[in-house]
């Protein structure tokens, strides 16, 4: 396997698990590239990349664009709030302007799930879902992935639990999405209320009690409650949800074994999880941070060399 | 059908290396300022056998050698499948004198990617190329080498394989050519 099965990077629900395999080896090499003294390669010195984010983002966004300058291309960046989508223009329209300025790939971050899938069939360019929606966030699962795997030596069998918001969550559904492509079990943990219908559809197990959930994993995957995509009231009091799901030191220190805590950022400190947590011992989220990069360089290195 | 004629066999191999090995100890004396990168993915064979052999007769065992992957360096992955390998280069090669050493020497693209690679690392003293196989009249790039195992004549059609005893089970160098 040298190269990737699909053109664009949709979703991890497209990929293969000898796609994710590449994209984590590939990654490898590009993690001791960042690691260098010169942190840059020229191989998409002939590629112009356009970053379009229709919605807020901080660790993706420059994630993406680090990538990219370290990978030599050429960036352009949009982003909705300061653009003519305000004056009324079409998706497909501001894009097809962008392309017009000869733009080899799309990065797209957007509020509409499947607006990433919706490009693909309409323009001629690769492109790559930085996020749509509550759909999916492959780039984050593909990173996640490889903390997983660089801090425990493989995914197989390895147990990972899914807590907080996952209704709202595309990193919980692309992560579920490659846990499992690459034979890990996954368990989601939540309110009731947090949980999507179709969960067990999904082949995960479902759990609502945190303790329970923790005692049975090696690695917490801890997400964020998205208070700006809930539009109805999903639990009484956010003192009530720290309470029943947020992860504090007391607890994970009370656990019959050592598990890792991920977080996907930005994190609501106090919420669900603690200062002390979030920053301790067992907690590998600035190392997903810095392995994003490596990722993201992996994902354009593959998908730039079938343009 | 590709048919194989042997350029160099194991006893030949063996008394190659030794020579590049004794060309390379005139040069640079006793390797205190000198490192040798290998290109992966084959040249790191060599570039290990030469470290051991150098060690060998110099009767010393801190000669740096390390290896380099060209593949983000390279000008044609897009017309190629490649895959990345590792880089490993756990030395200083700022003033440095570094051999890079590569088995087989043909178009001279490998050897571009690798100068490009290699300057990452730092800005070196002085670089020298040693390669297995010349395959001279067949160079895209005005690049030479300056230690060579052997120089052949050969068609851009022709393949030269080389093997070696670690990944093949024996030293040997053979020429491919489709008539």
């Amino acid at each position: 396997m040298t190269k990737l099965s699909t053109k664009h990077l949709l979703g991890i629900k497209e990929l293969t698990a000898d796609d994710i395999n590449l994209i984590l080896t590939t990654a490898e090499s590009f993690k001791e590239v960042i690691n260098r003294p010169i942190k840059k390669v020229p191989s998409l010195r002939d590629i112009t990349i356009a970053n379009l984010f229709f919605e807020n983002s901080t660790r993706t966004k420059l994630s993406f664009e680090l990538a990219e300058k370290r990978l030599s291309a050429d960036v352009v960046n949009f982003s909705s709030a300061s653009s003519s989508v305000k004056k009324g223009e079409t998706l497909i329209d501001t894009v097809n302007n962008i392309l017009a300025m000869k733009v080899d790939m799309v990065v797209m971050r957007h509020p509409n799930p499947g607006a990433a899938v919706f490009l693909s069939k309409h323009i001629d360019a690769k492109i790559v879902n930085a996020g749509d929606g509550a759909h999916e966030h492959p780039t984050q699962a593909l990173l996640d992935a490889f903390s997983i795997k660089e801090k425990l030596g493989t995914i197989k069998g390895k147990k990972i639990a899914i807590i907080g918001d996952v209704l709202h969550s595309r990193v919980a559904l692309s992560n579920i999405f490659c846990l499992q492509k690459l034979g890990a079990e996954v368990m989601v943990c939540g309110p009731t209320t947090l949980m999507p219908k179709y969960i067990h559809s999904l082949g995960v197990k479902v759990e609502h009690n945190l303790r329970k959930a923790l005692e049975w994993c090696d690695v917490a995957n801890m997400l964020r409650i998205q208070l700006e995509r809930q539009d109805i009231k999903y639990f009484p009091s956010l003192r009530e949800y720290t309470m029943l799901f947020g992860l504090n030191k007391e607890l994970l220190d009370s656990l019959t074994k050592k598990i890792i805590v991920m977080h996907p950022g930005p994190i609501n400190r106090g919420v669900e999880i603690t200062s002390d947590v979030a920053d301790g011992s067992q907690s590998i989220i600035l190392e997903q941070v810095e392995n994003g990069v490596a990722v993201r360089m992996a994902v354009l290195f593959l998908l730039a060399g079938r343009v | 059908m590709m048919k194989p004629r042997i350029i160099l066999d194991s006893k030949h191999f063996e008394i190659t290396v030794t020579r590049l090995c004794y060309q390379l100890i005139e040069v640079h004396n006793d390797f205190s300022k000198t490192v040798i990168i290998g290109l992966q993915p084959r040249g790191i064979y060599l570039a290990t056998r030469i470290q051991k052999k150098l060690q060998e007769i110099l009767k010393k065992n801190d000669i740096k050698c390390g290896s380099l992957d060209i593949t983000f360096y390279r000008d044609d992955f897009r017309q190629k499948e490649l895959v990345p390998n590792a880089t490993l280069i756990d030395f200083i090669i700022e003033g440095k004198n570094v051999i890079l050493v590569d088995d087989v020497l043909f178009t001279g693209r490998t050897i571009r990617a690798g100068l490009d690679a290699m300057l990452a690392f730092g800005r070196p003293n002085d670089v020298e190329l040693l390669v297995l196989i010349d395959r001279r009249l067949s160079r895209h790039l005005p690049i030479q080498a300056k230690y060579i195992g052997k120089i052949i004549d050969s068609i851009a059609s022709e393949k030269v394989k080389v093997e070696w005893k670690e990944t093949d089970g024996a030293d040997k160098v053979t020429l491919l050519s489709n008539d």
